[in-house]
């Protein structure tokens, strides 16, 4: 208490004064309210519609929750059976495989598309256009396109694949084949946003680095291999990792494309971590179980994500030392 | 030699060589056909008579036309298709002005305001962004049902008005707008929600507008979301509707693809208005939610 205050409180301190933890200074609790009153919209709302979720998501994975019986504390049950569930042991095979397929791929092609299209060529715009248009199309929509055009016989690959020997494949039906077109649906998807992602990379390299290394002598492969790789290397690993999470997500394509023949893939052989999921969740009424298996997805994508992070710092003090 | 080193060197077509112009074009044209095929295809089957679907060779473009007779036909088929348009709009409308006001208050707040705690809930927003859907999709259905929202346009729009991406997105605009343009309205007397108003956003317009488009397009082209928490035509969206076409095994694929059509032509017509927003959109975030 300091002795400069009046000795008689007026009613208005008393007020004021549950308010101090806000600011040293009237002017100071003022403004902290502003913010708190202006944050207040979106962070109860990200709390109540996301946060809540997320502190469920735990407890669910622990309860047998079902359509049958109300829902009970199991403990670890849902992870015992994770462990002898063959076919999450399959969901979790192909989820990799798929990312296995496409994740080099998407990223390969998305890094040669953006060298090129980062030439000065004349119509680039146009062509980046094109590169670009898939991205923003749904994927339920591609990937009925896709299964039109996958289907045997009568689509454009069957057409094209005929010389082969190929033109009766059941590219939707063989479980060996299955993955293959929603590998292609989510490149097709993928390839034109890791395209703009590089374009931004090749476009923040100094171009005082190509001149010295042209004054040293260095031809155009050379300039690519030791300026633009090195220098777009965390541009890659960002896309590498993105790409990886989505493909952790993948959900739409699988149920799209095998929904007109065995949803799923005969056997299971499209299903994927998410599908897998979600037939548990809203097929069998399985929402503990279901709930055990979001968390290993979510723990997949953690431990990506927290690899990125801590990778990430490794990279800024790179940029920043060859910066100097 | 040092004069030769000043002049900064031009860049244009010229300056490569024939071969390498031929070769990227080459990979780029085969590149780009291959990105552009499935619309075409898209758009030809949408407007083949039935007994062309199964003709072999197969026609690139049908031999007689008939979209306006197919698209009758979709609407016979699915005869709610145009309410799920509608749907999808309102949803997509919904979830964007609302994210529109919420981000950018919050981020406004978060950018030029200190309080307790400010860090703290920053740094939990921006976790949320770690956070997979597929990961909450299950307690987030139960919180639905729990509200008895399940099958209303509140659980199609409210939950998706609120983002930590936008907010982490357009708080990184609002900081690059320097503080003494900001400075001038307050001393006008003007209080913070009228500085944001007409000094912050008019500011930051290229950043709410790359914000926008993939609110946009992500909300136009959610999927899942809504496959859990709706189920009756009153509120169905345009990619469950297709969806369903395509679950009937008997729906003909130039009727599919007159639904996918119209339900991506939309999303097209956005993107070849605003392309550089969703370009700068993504170059910005490098996360797509």
């Amino acid at each position: 208490m300091s002795t400069l205050r009046p000795t008689t409180t007026h009613w208005r301190v008393w007020l004021a004064r549950p308010l101090e933890w806000l600011g040293p200074t009237p002017l100071s609790r003022r403004k902290a309210l502003w913010g708190l009153a202006l944050i207040a919209p979106n962070t109860l709302g990200l709390f109540f519609f996301f946060g809540i979720p997320v502190l469920m998501a735990f407890s669910t994975s622990l309860q047998e929750w079902n359509a049958i019986r109300p829902a009970r504390f199991i403990g670890l049950d849902n992870f015992e059976r994770l462990i002898q569930d063959d076919r999450f042991a399959q969901a979790l095979t192909n989820t990799f495989k798929l990312i296995g397929l496409a994740v080099p791929l998407e990223v390969g092609l998305a890094l040669g598309v953006a060298v090129l299209l980062n030439l000065p060529l004349r119509g680039r715009n146009l062509l980046r256009t094109a590169y670009f248009l898939p991205v923003v199309t749904s994927t339920v929509a591609a990937s009925v396109v896709w299964t039109s055009i996958f289907q045997p016989r009568y689509g454009i690959l069957s057409q094209i694949l005929k010389p082969l020997g190929l033109g009766d494949t059941n590219w939707l039906v063989d479980p060996g084949l299955v993955l293959i077109p929603v590998a292609v649906v989510t490149i097709w998807q993928r390839l034109g946003f890791d395209m703009v992602i590089f374009l931004a990379g090749l476009q923040a390299i100094p171009a005082e680095l190509y001149e010295a290394a042209r004054i040293d002598g260095a031809g155009r492969w050379g300039r690519f291999r030791h300026v633009t790789l090195p220098m777009l290397s965390p541009t890659t690993f960002l896309v590498v990792v993105l790409a990886i999470i989505n493909g952790f997500q993948i959900f739409d394509q699988v149920y799209v494309m095998t929904l007109r023949t065995v949803p799923g893939g005969v056997g299971g052989s499209a299903t994927t971590l998410a599908y897998y999921l979600y037939r548990r969740a809203f097929t069998n009424s399985e929402f503990g179980y279901a709930s055990a298996i979001a968390l290993v997805l979510f723990t997949l994508i953690l431990l990506v994500t927290v690899f990125q992070l801590a990778i990430q710092r490794y990279w800024v003090y790179y940029e920043a030392e060859s910066q100097s | 030699m040092k004069g030769l080193l000043l002049k900064r060197r031009k860049t244009g077509p010229r300056d490569l060589t024939v071969p390498i112009q031929l070769f990227s074009y080459m990979v780029l044209l085969a590149g780009a056909i291959v990105m552009v095929l499935p619309f075409l295809w898209m758009a030809s089957t949408a407007c083949k008579p039935p007994v062309e679907l199964n003709k072999l060779p197969v026609r690139f473009l049908p031999d007689n036309p008939v979209c306006r007779q197919n698209l009758d036909t979709l609407y016979n088929t699915s005869p709610h298709f145009n309410r799920y348009l509608l749907n999808s709009a309102i949803v997509t409308i919904g979830r964007t002005l609302g994210q529109l006001v919420t981000c950018s208050l919050a981020a406004y707040g978060f950018a030029r305001f200190r309080f307790p705690g400010h860090n703290l809930i920053f740094a939990l927003c921006l976790a949320l962004l770690m956070v997979p859907f597929q990961a909450i999709l299950i307690p987030e259905y139960m919180l639905i049902r729990k509200l008895g929202w399940l099958n209303s346009f509140k659980a199609l729009i409210v939950p998706g008005m609120f983002s930590a991406f936008a907010l982490f997105l357009l708080r990184q605009a609002f900081l690059q707008i320097p503080l003494e343009i900001e400075e001038a309205a307050i001393i006008d007397g003007a209080n913070p929600l009228r500085v944001l108003w007409h000094v912050t956003l008019p500011l930051s317009v290229p950043a709410l507008a790359a914000f926008a488009v993939i609110t946009v397009q992500a909300a136009w082209n959610d999927f899942l979301y809504p496959l859990v928490v709706s189920s009756t035509p009153n509120t169905r969206v345009v990619t469950i509707g297709i969806a369903l076409l395509q679950g009937e095994r008997h729906t003909p694929y130039n009727l599919l693809m007159m639904g996918s059509f119209l339900a991506t032509v939309p999303m097209l017509i956005l993107f070849l208005a605003m392309q550089r927003y969703f370009i700068a959109g993504i170059a910005m975030g490098g996360v797509k939610r």
